[in-house]
């Protein structure tokens, strides 16, 4: 299966873009996971919430605590834009 | 003619100026590739949120309750000029480009019968447009207790406008800055930031389903002030390293003038010595014939 295109994005620099198995991202509403494929989504993020990277299926995650921002999820994978990374 | 010592003393001084606008430009010179460097590094956010904006904009539907950010306040009678310039000088003409352009926005409007109101960042703008619009300043963001304008500063930018939008004290503004071409050209910028100034071309590209949580509605209204720092924040970069440009151009050109001036001096000094020392010569020779 392919990879998750995911980047992570603040004000200052581009802090990631590679490609992983999975992302779960704590979206305003609820928390959800973005695999590879996923459908078109636009979501605001929870302010000091903490997304987990999955490198690769079954592994175990990376946290990254984000402050403001918000997801986009399109065709080419998913987009982080926060204000600030932790 | 002037007396050797003074010749000596001029040639001294300009030597000591020279030394300074060469340390300048040295240090403008390592500050412009920093300053390049985030501006480089904040583009893809800034490109990111634009289009993020563009494909939101084309979906919401603009009504009186939506975001003054947005729509603006149905009026376009007041004109807020948000003019960014530097805290330093030694820049050559740089802060005199952003300002000018500013003045003849401000003049186009004035003839136009709107009222122009102005909001300062940075140090040096403020007394030019001051002189030239008395009582027109709204307000001055002082950046010059930051070393490098960064993301707070242009979120406190930004909370300001808003509130002062809010406030009714503007209907439009635009934001001056000199845009950074390279380390030689820099470009006066005009850009209008209230209401968002969305271009057509990112609207036609919106498209397909998009699931959107909550809705567009809040997601439009928490991305409109963060889209309005990011333009700020974008602006300060893009000033910060044109300002380094600018600087290094001219500190280089004054180094360049400075030189030349110490060898025309030198050569003057030299001729005046050898002169001296002639004429000594004569007198001796002619002391020596009337024995």
């Amino acid at each position: 299966m392919a990879n998750l295109h995911f980047e992570l994005v603040t004000p200052e620099k581009l802090v990631r873009s590679d490609d992983v198995f999975m992302v779960v991202v704590p979206g305003t509403e609820g928390d959800f996971g973005v695999l590879a494929n996923h459908a078109p989504v636009m979501s605001t993020i929870r302010s000091g919430a903490e997304l987990s990277v999955y490198a690769t299926e079954g592994g175990s995650p990376e946290t990254i605590t984000v402050e403001g921002g918000f997801a986009e999820v399109n065709e080419s994978g998913l987009t982080v834009l926060a204000e600030a990374v932790s | 003619m002037a007396s050797l010592k003074e010749l000596k003393d001029r040639i001294e001084s300009v030597k000591s100026t020279q030394k300074i606008t060469k340390a300048k430009k040295m240090v403008a010179a390592a500050k412009l590739r920093r300053a390049q460097m985030a501006a480089e590094a904040a583009r893809p956010y800034a490109e990111q949120m634009e289009k993020v904006m563009g494909n939101l904009a084309s979906k919401v539907t603009v009504d009186e309750n939506s975001s003054k950010l947005l729509a603006g306040t149905g009026k376009n009678d007041t004109h807020l000029l948000v003019v960014a310039t530097s805290d330093r000088g030694l820049c050559g003409a740089f802060n005199a480009n952003i300002v000018k352009e500013a003045k003849v926005k401000a003049e186009a409007l004035i003839a136009e019968g709107k009222k122009v109101q102005f909001y300062m960042v940075g140090r040096k703008g403020v007394p030019i447009i001051k002189r030239a619009y008395p009582g027109q300043i709204l307000k001055h963001f002082d950046t010059s207790e930051a070393k490098t304008p960064g993301f707070e500063e242009a979120k406190a930018i930004a909370a300001e406008l808003t509130a002062l939008i809010e406030e009714g004290k503007f209907d439009v503004a635009h934001l001056f800055f000199g845009k950074f071409r390279s380390a030689l050209v820099q470009e006066p910028t005009v850009q209008q930031i209230i209401p968002v100034a969305l271009s057509d071309d990112a609207a036609s590209e919106a498209g397909g389903a998009v699931d959107y949580e909550p809705d567009e509605e809040e997601i439009l209204a928490e991305l409109l002030p963060r889209n309005l720092t990011t333009q700020l924040f974008g602006a300060l970069l893009e000033n910060m390293a044109s300002e380094q440009g600018a600087s290094m151009t001219a500190m280089d050109n004054a180094t360049r003038n400075a030189g030349d001036l110490i060898d025309n001096l030198t050569i003057v000094y030299n001729r005046s010595r050898q002169a001296a020392i002639t004429t000594e010569l004569i007198e001796i020779i002619a002391g020596a014939e009337a024995l």
